[in-house]
């Protein structure tokens, strides 16, 4: 039977995260994975990540970013940039190759454009010529250098009574002459600030503390301003070390102009246009979506140091001759070895499909939202009426839901005048990307840390030394913090115990599921019977009360919602699991590289495909079966109820027929699968 | 003085990849060749490289590189090389692995430096590899010089200076590790490149965005061109054998591990 030849290519991959026509992205993506496999990896071999430090050698990612493309990618090429356009995805995949090997490369990588996002999604048309252009490496003939940004929002001290609510910046009015830019006193203090041993610039969250301006907002800082420019202590972190945090503390005087966003004066009060609320909100919806992958990626990092260890761990012994199954397989031989790898596999491409869908979804969504916004301010709509005008779209949304999962059986010339209209694509994106980017974070980081671990464990205790190839101990504990910055985990639950009740979302899950049934992969109908379920629990505990007549689903249930939120996670990482692999069998065989090894890839797909939905339905039963029973919730002691959850449950079951055979095949594919000589980065 | 540089080069499968040969239908070839990741030949490479110096030096200069290979596993390899330097793509859409004839790839290539609409003969340096990191008969350069009437040429080359009238100065690796210098009264010729002298140039997607505004077009109009191993017979392929013999010698002084490799070396 025809199974998988090679570790997946390059061919593989953009056909499965569709950027086989980018050749913009996959230069990115080139160039990111030169510098990951050779600075970044000598970096790490040498023990740079040994010290918490800036040091001079890890200064020398900087270099390599900027002659590479990577400093500039965020940029638009007006700006010196060189890709044209949303660039979600592309900002995804150079994480991901740069974690490949090292997070905290990664980390440095986006921490930039992290902090020039408030500038790049908010910031006034003279803000964003003024400053991106300055934080793109000069070109040939220019005599400047290249400026870095850091992003500070706050993460307060702890053990001194703040919470995260409570911003670590104040801003008061210094001096504010007659018909003249006001100047602001800003006062701000960072916690864990990435980039700012070098950053030049500071984009920081600050609120006011001076009647004459009104709420939060954020302000750009730079070194040279008058004040003080503290840097602060290094953060003593354990882990992404090729990354450069600290602790600044920052008092200084600046324009008003420098309010990212810009301001009005109403009634002699500084207003400005954004909130730090918004401006933060625009930015980590998508920045959000990149650190998720970066786990993602360690995972399937590990699959070829792991299979070489295994293949090669008795060789040279004095049992076992060349031509011996002891000699060829190693520890292959052994089903849980191969088994266990299986599933770090379908993890880390679950994880992926997941995250990259998010992506690919964030680069739609850039310039739907960016013309409601036009729209909305040509009609004058602003605040509450734009959530007025957003629910008046709503039932036109979930019948675009509907249509565009019709499967050719809908009304086209209907949809396409759904689809033509701006509000009804920005309340469908909007009510998936709520949900696809926190699950991504959530799901990708925290179950990708669990499995990493087990990926560590594949190699025994040369898993846990600086010499194990991969560099996989620094990674799994690296995976820690990825599932920790930008919205730590609880974060991210409750973010989508809000958003996952969307009834435009609820309906795309809904046609997911029934688009799963149809496909007639082999687990994908216990897949679908598990998102059904997970609807059906959702509606219970909306609706439901526990025995003491509590109301279930509640915003401050969390023991409720973000176990539920912890199950769609896994299941929609299978679901997007189940699309690449569907696009990649009806790719592959046009592809002149992939043709004559397709059937392999498919199939060797499909079975990974199936073992993951398995694992996804098993623990979304699990946690759905807890929520609906364990409240002692008179509707399911033995009533209607009862009978309906235990019908799902029981089709949960059932569908997972076949799923440890598909496991038996793809584990026996790791046996057979040519891996290069060597990893093609150093020890 | 200003050059028309045509660098020949194709792409060979990554050289940390399992390359293990088989019997294919059509003869010889590497198992799963066509998944395998591939890069630029290292020795046109450095070619490459060579030319971008050369014409950023003389103003006015135009760079090729003329491949014959598979054109889907070529426009992968170029996402990495079009980033290096600035040149033009003409392709020719053929085997390129290791087991082709040298005179069917120079055949082929002559006919593709041929078709470069605007090349001017007297200023023509053909650049190239002396040797493949697919099979290495180092003939491929020399019968296409001979193939297009370029019979001044350089094997080995590591080093070209430019002189202001137009000839240059040619440093070629010769027997025993020594340096052939000689002097050239100028274009056309044919160079082989060894390594060279410059590093491998870093990675700039604004090149890159500016090559593959050709590059597309031109993988899209690649002609086939009729190359194999027509006539040939392989009575067998192997890998080179690997041979190792390691001793652990701890806290050994550096001088003598020197003295022992040197001793072995010398038999």
């Amino acid at each position: 039977m025809e199974t998988l030849r090679t570790l997946p290519g390059d061919d593989v991959r953009q056909i499965m995260w569709r950027y086989a026509d980018r050749f913009d992205i996959q230069m990115a993506v080139q160039s990111a994975r030169s510098i990951a496999r050779s600075v970044v990896a000598r970096l790490v071999a040498d023990g740079a990540r040994n010290t918490h430090e800036w040091t001079a050698r890890k200064a020398e990612l900087l270099k390599a970013f900027d002659e590479s493309g990577l400093t500039a990618i965020y940029m638009d090429p007006a700006e010196g940039g060189f890709i044209e356009g949303p660039k979600n995805l592309a900002l995804a995949l150079v994480a991901m190759e740069l974690a490949w090997v090292d997070g905290g490369a990664a980390t440095s990588a986006l921490a930039s454009c992290l902090g020039l996002a408030p500038i790049h999604e908010k910031g006034t048309a003279e803000q964003r010529a003024h400053y991106l252009p300055l934080c793109t490496p000069p070109q040939p003939g220019e005599e400047r250098t290249c400026r870095r940004a850091a992003f500070a929002l706050t993460e307060p001290l702890p053990y001194v009574g703040v919470d995260t609510g409570i911003l670590g910046g104040k801003m008061r009015v210094e001096r504010w002459d007659e018909g003249a830019e006001p100047l602001l006193k800003i006062e701000k203090r960072g916690r864990f600030i990435t980039n700012m041993d070098f950053a030049d610039i500071v984009t920081a969250a600050v609120e006011s503390d001076d009647p004459r301006i009104k709420g939060s907002c954020m302000v750009i800082l730079e070194k040279d301003d008058p004040g003080t420019f503290d840097r602060g202590a290094p953060t003593l972190k354990m882990v992404h070390q090729l990354s450069s945090t600290r602790d600044p503390v920052m008092s200084l005087t600046v324009p008003a102009s420098r309010i990212i966003g810009g301001y009005d004066v109403v009634d002699g009060v500084i207003v400005p246009r954004f909130g730090h609320g918004e401006i933060i909100a625009s930015v980590f919806h998508r920045t959000r979506i990149p650190v998720g992958l970066m786990t993602s990626a360690k995972l399937l990092s590990a699959i070829e140091p792991v299979i070489r260890y295994h293949r090669q761990r008795f060789r040279g012994g004095a049992v076992g001759e060349p031509g011996s199954r002891r000699h060829e397989l190693g520890l292959q031989m052994n089903e849980d070895a191969l088994q266990r790898l299986v599933d770090v596999w379908a993890t880390g491409e679950a994880g992926c499909s997941l995250g990259l869908a998010a992506a690919r979804l964030a680069d739609r969504f850039d310039p739907v939202e960016r013309e409601k916004d036009r729209l909305f301010a040509e009609q004058g709509i602003k605040g509450r009426k734009q959530l007025a005008a957003l629910k008046d779209s709503q039932e036109r949304a979930l019948e675009y839901v509907r249509l565009k999962h019709a499967d050719g059986q809908g009304d086209p010339a209907r949809l396409a005048e759904l689809e033509a209209d701006t509000l009804v694509r920005f309340v469908y994106m909007d009510a998936l990307a709520g949900v696809l980017n926190p699950a991504t974070k959530l799901w990708n980081t925290g179950v990708g840390a669990t499995v990493m671990r087990e990926a560590v464990s594949l190699v025994g205790g040369y898993g846990i030394t600086e010499d194990c190839p991969g560099f996989l101990c620094h990674k799994w504990m690296d995976s820690q913090l990825e599932a920790t910055y930008e919205g730590p985990e609880a974060v991210q639950r409750r973010h989508l115990s809000l958003t996952m009740t969307n009834p435009v979302f609820l309906e795309a899950l809904r046609q997911w599921s029934a688009g799963l049934r149809r496909s007639g992969a082999e687990g994908a109908t216990a897949l679908a019977g598990a998102l059904d379920m997970w609807l059906w629990t959702l509606d219970f505990l909306q609706k439901g009360a526990d025995s003491e007549g509590r109301k279930l689903y509640h915003g401050k249930r969390q023991g409720v919602s973000f176990p539920l939120a912890d199950a769609l996670g896994w299941l929609l990482a299978a679901r997007f699991l189940f699309e690449d692999v569907v696009e990649l069998a009806a790719q592959a065989p046009g592809s002149p590289v992939l043709a004559e090894a397709a059937p392999g890839l498919a199939a060797f797909y499909a079975d990974l495909a199936c073992v993951q939905a398995a694992r996804a339905a098993g623990e979304a039963a699990r946690i759905c079966a807890e929520l609906v029973y364990g409240y002692g919730c008179a509707d399911v002691a033995g009533g209607a109820c009862d009978d309906a959850f235990a019908s799902l449950r029981q089709g949960v079951d059932k569908a997972l027929s076949g799923a440890r055979l598909a496991k038996d095949r793809a584990a026996e594919a790791l046996t057979g699968v040519m891996i290069p000589e060597a990893l093609d980065y150093p020890l | 003085m200003s050059y028309h540089i045509v660098v020949c080069g194709s792409i060979v499968p990554d050289p940390l990849q399992t390359l293990e040969p088989v019997a294919g239908p059509g003869g010889p070839a590497l198992k799963n060749e066509m998944m395998l990741p591939a890069v630029l030949d290292p020795w046109a490479a450095h070619a490459l490289y060579e030319a971008a110096n050369l014409a950023k030096a003389a103003p006015g200069s135009r760079v090729w590189l003329v491949s014959v290979g598979p054109k889907a596993k070529l426009q992968q390899v170029m996402m990495h090389v079009a980033q290096k330097v600035p040149f033009e793509l003409v392709v020719m859409d053929g085997p390129a692995g290791g087991f082709v004839e040298a005179a069917d790839t120079a055949a082929a290539l002559a006919q593709a430096v041929e078709g470069i609409a605007g090349l001017e003969k007297d200023r023509l340096l053909l650049f190239g590899g002396w040797s493949s990191a697919s099979r290495g008969t180092g003939a491929t350069m020399q019968i296409l010089g001979e193939l297009l009437g370029v019979t001044e040429q350089f094997q080995g080359v590591d080093e070209l200076r430019p002189a202001d009238d137009g000839s240059f100065e040619v440093k070629e690796r010769i027997e025993g590790g020594g340096y052939l210098r000689s002097r050239c009264a100028g274009a056309p010729a044919v160079l082989g490149w060894a390594t060279g002298n410059l590093p491998e140039p870093p990675n700039n997607p604004q090149v890159g965005m500016q090559n593959m505004r050709l590059i597309m077009p031109a993988l899209q109009k690649a002609r086939p061109a009729a190359v194999g191993a027509a006539g040939v017979a392989y009575k067998a392929v192997e890998l080179p054998g690997a041979r190792r013999q390691t001793r652990i010698v701890k806290d050994a002084p550096v001088d003598d591990i020197a003295r022992e490799i040197v001793e072995w070396i010398k038999g």
